[in-house]
């Protein structure tokens, strides 16, 4: 059986991709609201615009299993509600209903038509829905296209028919919209390529003669029949459609948009058509013609045929285009197209997909890099910009016209108001600790062109400070205390120092309160509003309770002090030296009442905690005990048991905070908990039964080497718990996935914490720090990732960092683009006329292009510092660029360490062509801030990968490997061997043995004989794997991902292994016989999983505090993920029954079954999937128990169990 | 049971190979590519190379691959690719019938 491996990982996101293939507005919730849906990867994403605080919310994520392929959505007449239509690569039709109530998405139907993944002839790649709602059509790239009828029943319920075909032999489509035909028949056009004709002609001349036809579908309701009703030749170049408005809104008809050139074209118009626009400037090429890449029409409310398209071109630059419409006697328009007009509107990066929202907001999602949203600050109705008309241009793109052009300027009519972070194209990925904190932190690069940046991620949660301010002294403890019970805020900051305290007001400024009441000469271990408007003040020798100014005092025994309190709005108890506990409480009269018998306890108390009054309560009828004897027990506060014991339970080290706290669970409802820090930095937290008052289900994460404290606070209206030790954490429920979440704060440590709450300040956090008071929110939860970035000036290709000090190094590349000296050159010509010489940043602008040029840089990093940065770069000349880099510590230089960059000088990348390639070495200088060019050395191809090995460099030149030395004018060659099939493209090594990766062939691995200075390849691949990313996991194990989405580890047979590394086995090597055509043994494959995005990294490496070792890969797409490892066989069954139960219970939401879905390419073996597991917390409660039935456990142990896994290795 | 079969088998024979004739052909009709036994290397070429562009297309991932590396962008990268679908592998061989026409000697001395 495939899935039987005796190794087992567990796969899991840490960060969901952050690509935008498509995204569309519309109102999904049914309230009026538009929202924004975008398919990333997939990922299914809602997302809610704040027209009020600029920004976009993510409502829901969701993972449907399957790759998103197109989406699009329709509104039945007359209702309020957008239907959302999946086209994936299930060979399923999803029709998709958002409900607000529950926060999910839910299938209404899905229509099987045929075989799954992304082929050629089956229908998903294209997808348009009639603007009226009443059908859909589904294409495929090649032949095929279905037509379903979306009606509604008697029941008011969406109706889908069986598929009408339109299929055509012979034809591919390259774009697809629905016609705005208002309540006519439905119309579908599509932009066509005929191959059939060029299939039979052996001469070629068809080829050249193969048309782009722009064809119409329509549907016809009556006959329920799909016809293809009108076609017409365009522009050859022509490639995207856009719908122009139809029926009372405007003429109908499409826009086709081509190299230079918008097309108005419609059955029964004549044709209409602009030319691009080119960009003016010194560095422009001006023969250079742009095409269409996104855009999108927005209808204008309030009068007929007010609408406007926006296109971009490549460039990213932004057209505005509208249509003129003939108009009768009276001036009201007719259905009569006049003219075209093209104008430009602004620059802004390249999007995949541009919604106007109506409140006034543009939403990019961007190809690459961070998606914006902008604010419109006009349309561009009356600026000076140069409109052009279809009037001074003919319909025949052939034909002869003067180009017309355009000065790019920064943006006017657009306001950027939120930049929502995007990792994508994720090209590599670091796990390194260079803060010195205990966890490690993520760097890596991202970003294509001028856009690309340098990002560190630190698992952390954003926190605003609000205050910072130093004290006098050090304190001890802080407490912040209503007056009075109906009080909404907090007035007084109680402070604590070790002989004295301080109260504080709270208002428009802080001040020392002086008649508080407060007992100002002694530590204070307890402040609390008590009662209907009472205070009180613990301190070690007693209580001091204060009345509207009245103050009573309680003392302790003689003899005895009190050392811990615990205390909420009617309770308080004491624990005295004696190992006592006094219960008080509050009477109606707003006295305090003390309860006649005291509980003597064991050992000392270390800790007490009683937990809020719940809603309608009296008072809370548990206490918390805990002592040093490494116990806690809980103790009923019942009037008629009051201090009994209820449970107890014992711990691994004395407890040093308690806290008794509800907080919500992964039903939606809510749990009592009680939370346990231990002395040894462990957290604990346990269920606490509101009935038997029982302690059951605990889990824990160690967070630090200090005893660990806990408080309650409140971040978006969620009780969470503040824990300090080492770092600050919250602890809290995630808005989204309902997991229970503990999540270090990306602040200093404190050493103690207290909830704040003012009117400035609704939800804040008031905290000790050494000497300083400082007061903070919590900005979100819902991302636990923190980025910071650094921008850099080229797409990057590879991320290398100094061996000993904390510097990185980027080796950057972009192909069809000018580089800076001819740039230069360009400017300095004597006919640059004035305004042709600005230049334009080209962070906005993109960096100028220019055919078969590459521009190329190496970078320096400095990824902490007080403003992260780049320090210095290094341009490569000569159209020479970068490809590979290492830092190589050289033997024969004692141990000096180099950076060695290997390039490439005139590269073609398809078909892959060069003229010469180079490995520079570089020398570090100033601790590694700079570097100084050393030589180069010329070798046959651009070598694709190097790397250290044994004080030497190891590089894949083509097929070859290698060892070089460094030598005083260049590198000196040492050992050869052609070891792969085509090209090298990783390398990784282990005492003798290198794995080398080649770029289509998978794994070779080879030995190196030194004795003998051979380099042996000894075992290979059974299958191709178009390698990317390798790592090795142990001396025989090899991890790695390839261009299609796997993931895998392969293993050389013990045996094979042993005999290679014999001493004298070289004569045997070379002279052992080729195994069907490849290395003499073959690897076998220990797991496989398909992850949909492409892993461009892997690294092992643990990523949490004291967590075992993990495989952290990265993908282009912005994802990050890891396979955690299963240690006992017992975890692999309960998961593997687990997933296969979720399988069935939770089928993914567009119908893609899910083991074929994470066995794409081949079948899935030893990788269980965490993400689906982890959406168990997600499923209603009856499934829950279901499952948990099923699997002989009960619900909090499965939830218990998805939880640890992930955070013992992962956050 | 033997017996029985080894009677029937002529005519099982003659309706097995009518009747995986016939799904052959509908296979073919339906998907596109499905090889016959005159499969010729071009027919072969033109279909994989078309089956591989339609994939790159149908992978965001992969697309996304192509344009970051000849940085472009990803819809142009996308149209690219379907054009290369018109002839991904050359003209088609001259057919052998025509090739008799041009040849006719061939024909005179079969």
């Amino acid at each position: 059986m495939a899935a039987t491996s005796n190794m087992f990982m567990y796969s899991l996101t840490i960060q969901a991709p952050s690509t935008i293939s498509q995204a569309l507005v519309g109102q999904f919730s049914g309230t009026g609201g538009q929202q924004i849906i975008t398919a990333s990867g997939s990922r299914l994403t809602l997302l809610q615009p704040d027209a009020k605080q600029f920004k976009v919310d993510t409502l829901l994520s969701q993972d449907i299993f399957g790759i998103i392929r197109a989406i699009s959505s329709f509104r039945l007449a007359g209702s309020h509600k957008d239907y959302i239509i999946l086209a994936t690569d299930s060979g399923r039709i999803a029709i998709i209903e958002y409900m607000p109530k529950t926060n999910r998405f839910e299938r209404i139907h899905l229509e099987t038509f045929g075989k799954s993944g992304s082929r050629r002839v089956v229908p998903g790649q294209y997808l348009a829905a009639d603007p009226r709602g009443r059908a859909c059509l589904i294409a495929s790239i090649e032949k095929n296209k279905l037509v379903y009828v979306l009606n509604r029943n008697a029941q008011a319920e969406l109706t889908i028919s069986s598929p009408l075909e339109a299929h055509k032999h012979g034809v591919l489509v390259l774009s697809l919209v629905a016609l705005d035909v208002g309540y006519s028949n439905p119309v579908f056009a599509a932009l066509e390529l005929d191959y059939s004709e060029a299939d039979l002609d052996p001469t070629g001349q068809a080829r050249g003669e193969a048309e782009t036809q722009l064809v119409y579908y329509e549907l016809d309701l009556g006959l329920n029949h799909v016809v293809r009703k009108w076609s017409d030749t365009v522009d050859p170049t022509s490639s995207m459609l856009f719908q122009v408005p139809g029926g009372n809104d405007g003429p109908s008809g499409v826009l086709v948009c081509g190299e230079e050139n918008v097309t108005y074209r419609h059955s029964n118009q004549e044709a209409f058509r602009v030319p691009i626009p080119r960009r003016r400037g010194a560095t422009e090429d001006p023969q250079r013609k742009r095409t269409i890449i996104s855009g999108m029409m927005h209808k204008l409310k309030g009068s007929a045929g007010a609408f406007f398209f926006l296109l971009q071109s490549g460039d990213g630059d932004l057209f505005k285009v509208t249509i003129d419409m003939a108009e009768d006697s009276e001036g009201n328009p007719t259905g009569e197209v006049k003219r075209l007009k093209i104008k430009y509107f602004d620059t802004i990066p390249l999007a995949t997909s541009l919604c106007i929202l109506r409140s006034g907001f543009l939403f990019a999602a961007s190809e690459f890099g961070n998606h914006h949203l902008y604010q419109f600050e006009k349309l561009a109705d009356d600026d000076d910009e140069l409109e052009f008309s279809s009037d001074e241009f003919p319909t025949d793109a052939r034909a002869l016209y003067t180009p017309v052009y355009f000065y790019p300027r920064p943006v006017e009519n657009l306001i950027l108001v939120q930049s929502m972070d995007a990792m994508n194209p994720l090209v590599d990925c670091k796990v390194a600790n260079l803060t010195g904190e205990d966890a490690p932190q993520i760097y890596s690069i991202c970003g294509s062109g001028a856009r690309s940046t340098f990002r560190s991620l630190k698992n952390g949660l954003e926190v605003t400070e609000i205050v910072g301010e130093e004290l006098p002294g050090t304190p001890s403890a802080v407490w912040t205390t209503k007056l009075a019970r109906d009080d909404e805020f907090d007035a007084y900051i109680v402070m604590s120092f070790a002989n004295a305290t301080l109260v504080l007001s709270i208002g428009e400024t802080v001040e020392e309160v002086q008649d508080s009441g407060f007992m100002s000469d002694v530590t204070t271990l307890a402040a609390q509003q008590l009662g209907e408007e009472g205070l009180i003040q613990v301190h070690p020798k007693g209580i001091r309770h204060i009345v509207k100014g009245r103050v009573n005092d309680w003392p302790a025994p003689q003899h005895r002090s009190i050392v811990a309190a615990a205390t909420n709005e009617s309770q308080v108890v004491l624990a005295l030296s004696s190992g006592e506990i006094v219960y008080f409480e509050v009477e109606s009269d707003g006295n305090l009442a003390e309860y006649d018998e005291k509980k003597e306890m064991t050992g000392t108390v270390t800790c007490l905690s009683l937990g809020k009054v719940p809603e309608g309560h009296k008072r809370s009828s548990f206490l918390a005990v805990g002592c040093d004897d490494c116990t806690v027990r809980i103790l009923s506060l019942d009037p008629e048991t009051t201090l009994e014991m209820k449970s107890v339970q014992a711990l691994t080290a004395a407890p040093s905070s308690l806290s008794i706290m509800a907080m919500e669970d992964s039903s939606g409802g809510s749990t009592l908990y009680l939370h346990i820090g231990l002395h040894s930095g462990v957290y604990l937290r346990t269920v606490l039964d509101e009935v038997t008052g029982e302690l059951t289900d605990t889990r824990q994460k160690f967070l630090g080497p200090k005893p660990t404290k806990l408080f309650q606070v409140s971040v978006q209206n969620q009780p969470c718990v503040l824990a300090l030790n080492s770092r600050t954490w919250l602890g809290y429920t995630h808005p989204l996935t309902k997991a229970f979440m503990m999540t270090p704060l990306s602040y200093q440590d404190l050493n103690h914490g207290w909830n704040f709450s003012s009117q400035e300040c609704l939800e804040g956090v008031v905290g000790i720090q050494a000497n300083f008071l400082r007061i903070f929110k919590v900005e979100g939860l819902g991302d636990n990732l923190i980025q910071k970035s650094v921008p850099l000036t080229y797409t990057p290709k590879q991320l290398v960092k100094h061996p000993e000090q904390l510097y990185f190094y980027t080796i950057e590349a972009e192909n069809n683009t000018l580089p800076p000296e001819l740039q230069a050159k360009l400017l300095e010509q004597p006919n640059v006329a004035n305004g042709d010489a600005k230049i334009l940043p080209p962070e906005e602008f993109g960096h100028p292009p220019a055919k078969g040029r590459w521009a190329s840089c190496i970078s320096i990093i400095d990824p902490l510092g007080d403003e992260p940065s780049v320090l210095s770069k290094i341009d490569l000349s000569d159209n020479e660029a970068a490809v590979s880099a290492a830092v190589v510590p050289f033997a024969s230089q004692e141990g000096e360490s180099f950076l060695v960059v290997g390039t490439g000088k005139d590269m073609v990348l398809n078909p892959r062509q060069f003229t010469e390639g180079y490995i520079h070495v570089y020398r570090f200088h100033e601790d590694g801030r700079e570097l100084e060019f050393i030589h180069k050395t010329k070798v046959e191809e651009p070598p694709m990968a190097l790397m250290p090995f044994q004080g030497r460099l190891l590089v894949g030149v083509g097929k070859t490997l290698r060892v070089y030395d460094l030598g005083l004018r260049q590198l000196l060659r040492k050992v050869q061997a052609d070891v792969a099939p085509q090209l090298i493209v990783t390398l990784q090594a282990q005492g003798n043995r290198i794995v080398v990766g080649d770029v289509q062939q998978g794994i070779t691995y080879v030995t190196f004989k030194p004795d003998s200075h051979k380099l042996l390849p000894f075992a290979d691949d059974s299958i191709n794997r178009w390698t990317t990313c390798t790592t090795m996991v142990d001396y025989d194990s090899v991890a790695g991902g390839d261009k299609f989405g796997n993931l895998w580890v392969l293993r050389c047979p013990d045996k094979v292994s042993t005999e290679t590394d014999e001493p004298g086995s070289e004569i045997h090597l070379t002279h052992a016989r080729d195994y069907l055509h490849g290395a003499p043994n073959r690897l076998s494959l220990m797991t496989h999983f398909y992850t949909q995005d492409l892993p461009t990294s892997i690294c092992k490496t643990s990523l949490v505090v004291g967590g075992q070792e993990v495989l952290v890969w990265s993908g282009l797409q912005g994802t990050i993920g890891v396979l955690i490892p299963f240690i006992s066989r017992e975890d692999v069954d309960f998961f593997q029954s687990l997933e296969n139960h979720m399988r069935s219970e939770d089928p993914p939401l567009a119908g893609r079954d899910h083991l074929i879905y994470r066995g794409y390419y081949t079948p899935v073996k030893g990788v269980i999937d965490g993400d689906l597991c982890e959406r168990y917390n997600l499923l209603p409660n009856d499934k829950k128990q279901m499952i948990a039935g099923e699997l002989d456990r009960s619900v909090r142990e499965i939830e218990r169990k998805i939880s640890d896994i992930r955070t013992r290795s992962a956050f | 049971m033997e017996a029985i079969s080894a009677k029937a088998t002529p005519v099982m024979r003659f309706a097995d190979k009518l009747r995986t004739q016939q799904e052959l052909e509908r296979l073919q009709a339906k998907y596109i590519g499905t090889g016959h036994p005159d499969t010729t290397s071009w027919e072969w070429k033109t279909n994989i190379y078309r089956d591989t562009y339609s994939s790159i297309v149908g992978h965001p991932p992969l697309l996304s691959y192509l344009a970051l590396a000849q940085n472009e962008p990803v819809a142009k990268v996308r149209a690219d690719m379907i054009r290369k679908m018109l002839q991904p592998a050359g003209p088609p061989p001259p057919r052998e019938d025509d090739m008799a026409v041009a040849i006719p000697q061939t024909r005179n001395d079969s």
